[in-house]
């Protein structure tokens, strides 16, 4: 089936199978391999995107879904050289050890921030329970998010 | 993972919907958020060979106040449902359970009407549904439509008792202004479905109780309502919930361990929706 899918601002249109998953169009189709496939069944977010801003697990959307829709990916949050204020602040609270759930902890923050943006440290973490992280503890991904929100001093 | 190949139908109303399962029957699945169903298509344990999407139905996308109830499209996905007024000031077991099912990416795609239909014994809704007194609007391919009420609609193991050519179109919830309510959800991780849950409302000075994960199918705790009604306070009455029930055993829990929470969270339950 043709679809279009405009991602990070620019179309994509590609012949998939009904059965292609959106982190697979997007990883294989597209060719962005910033969202990870981590555990493939919608528990650990690392496949975190935005569809029409707002954040997904992309292994549980097929890509016929996203048709005609807007996608944000990791790569489409930085303006140019400029990160995007929630990638600072992962950067400068070491809100990562080894990355790799980093994407979608980030995609999360972001349209966490967007829905609330003056959360509290229990809404963060309550906002990030779709999105596993093996390194951290959590503890550094919260202060960057606050951080990011204007509330974590 | 990914799904048994199969043919895509992009439904632009619920007539298209309904004319693609009535052409197809019960070869074909209804995909709203895709949610629950995609899942068990990754894992093959679903493997419809006409997927008909109906995810863009924006028209069944609303929470509207219906007098003595709240209609819910059934295409409103749970993040509209858990944030909306209407159900928050006259619904609020069924905001708040919302909120906690899945995680905000699954609550941004998942609707109320497909996790009905799904009918799993182990999601949150349904208990919402049976606790409240709620009813699902059913459309049929052959023209017709009908109200099933939630005492109705769960059929069996994953099975509710729509037709495969019926569509929900419409949740109807009973106004529950003011009155007391708790839902009680254990689980191990956040976004887990709930080891055991408890839905309780309270209804002019009575009460329903409805159990997650305690049958093959979503379930009223009749004798825990019964001995309410007979006079017994919220911990004599609680230690009835696992009465009649068959919860299964699995890696979380066995029989006892989920029977013995069911009568503590039902305790918990009764106890917060001010029930002495």
């Amino acid at each position: 089936m043709e679809i279009t899918v405009e991602v990070n601002g620019a179309s994509h249109s590609a012949d998939v199978e009904p059965r292609t998953l959106l982190v697979h169009f997007i990883r294989d189709t597209v060719g962005l391999t910033g969202t990870n496939i981590g555990c493939d069944t919608s528990s650990c977010g690392a496949c975190t995107l935005h569809l029409n801003g707002e954040a997904v697990k992309s292994c549980t959307m097929l890509a016929v879904q996203a048709d005609g829709q807007a996608v944000t990916t990791i790569e489409g949050l930085a303006d140019g050289e400029q990160m995007h204020p929630m990638q600072e602040a992962f950067m400068n609270c070491h809100a990562l050890q080894c990355g790799y759930c980093t994407p979608g902890m980030v995609m999360a923050s972001v349209s966490l921030l967007d829905e609330n943006p003056n959360p509290t440290e229990t809404e963060v973490r309550v906002g990030l329970e779709g999105n596993l992280c093996r390194c951290t503890g959590y503890h550094n991904i919260v202060k960057a998010v606050l951080s990011a929100s204007g509330g974590g001093k | 993972m990914i799904p048994v190949a199969f043919d895509y139908v992009r439904a632009g109303s619920a007539d298209e919907a309904l004319a693609a399962l009535g052409e197809h029957g019960d070869e074909a699945k209804l995909m709203a958020g895709g949610h629950s169903l995609l899942p068990m298509m990754k894992l093959r344990l679903a493997y419809p060979s006409v997927v008909v999407d109906i995810g863009r139905l924006n028209d069944l996308s609303y929470v509207n106040d219906g007098g003595d109830h709240i209609a819910i499209g059934a295409l409103t996905r749970h993040r509209d449902v858990e944030t909306n007024d209407l159900v928050q000031e006259h619904a609020p077991l069924l905001a708040h359970a919302t909120s906690h099912v899945g995680d905000p990416q699954v609550r941004h795609r998942g609707t109320l009407g497909g996790s009905l239909a799904h009918a799993d014994a182990a999601a949150d809704h349904p208990s919402v549904l049976l606790a409240m007194g709620g009813s699902v609007v059913a459309r049929s391919a052959a023209g017709g439509e009908r109200v099933i009420d939630a005492a109705d609609l769960f059929a069996g193991f994953l099975e509710s008792s729509l037709e495969p050519t019926e569509m929900i179109t419409e949740i109807r919830i009973p106004k529950h202004t003011g009155e007391g309510w708790n839902f009680q959800k254990f689980n191990r991780r956040a976004q887990d479905w709930a080891i055991v849950g408890v839905s309780a409302q309270r209804t002019n000075g009575s009460a329903k109780v409805a159990l997650v994960n305690m049958a093959p199918t979503p379930i009223r705790a009749t004798a825990v309502e019964e001995a309410l009604t007979g006079g017994a306070t919220a911990a004599e009455a609680a230690e009835q919930a696992a009465t009649g029930m068959q919860p299964s055993s699995d890696l979380n829990a066995g029989v006892d361990y989920r029977s013995h929470l069911a009568r503590v969270l039902t305790r918990r339950a009764l106890q917060e929706a001010g029930i002495e």
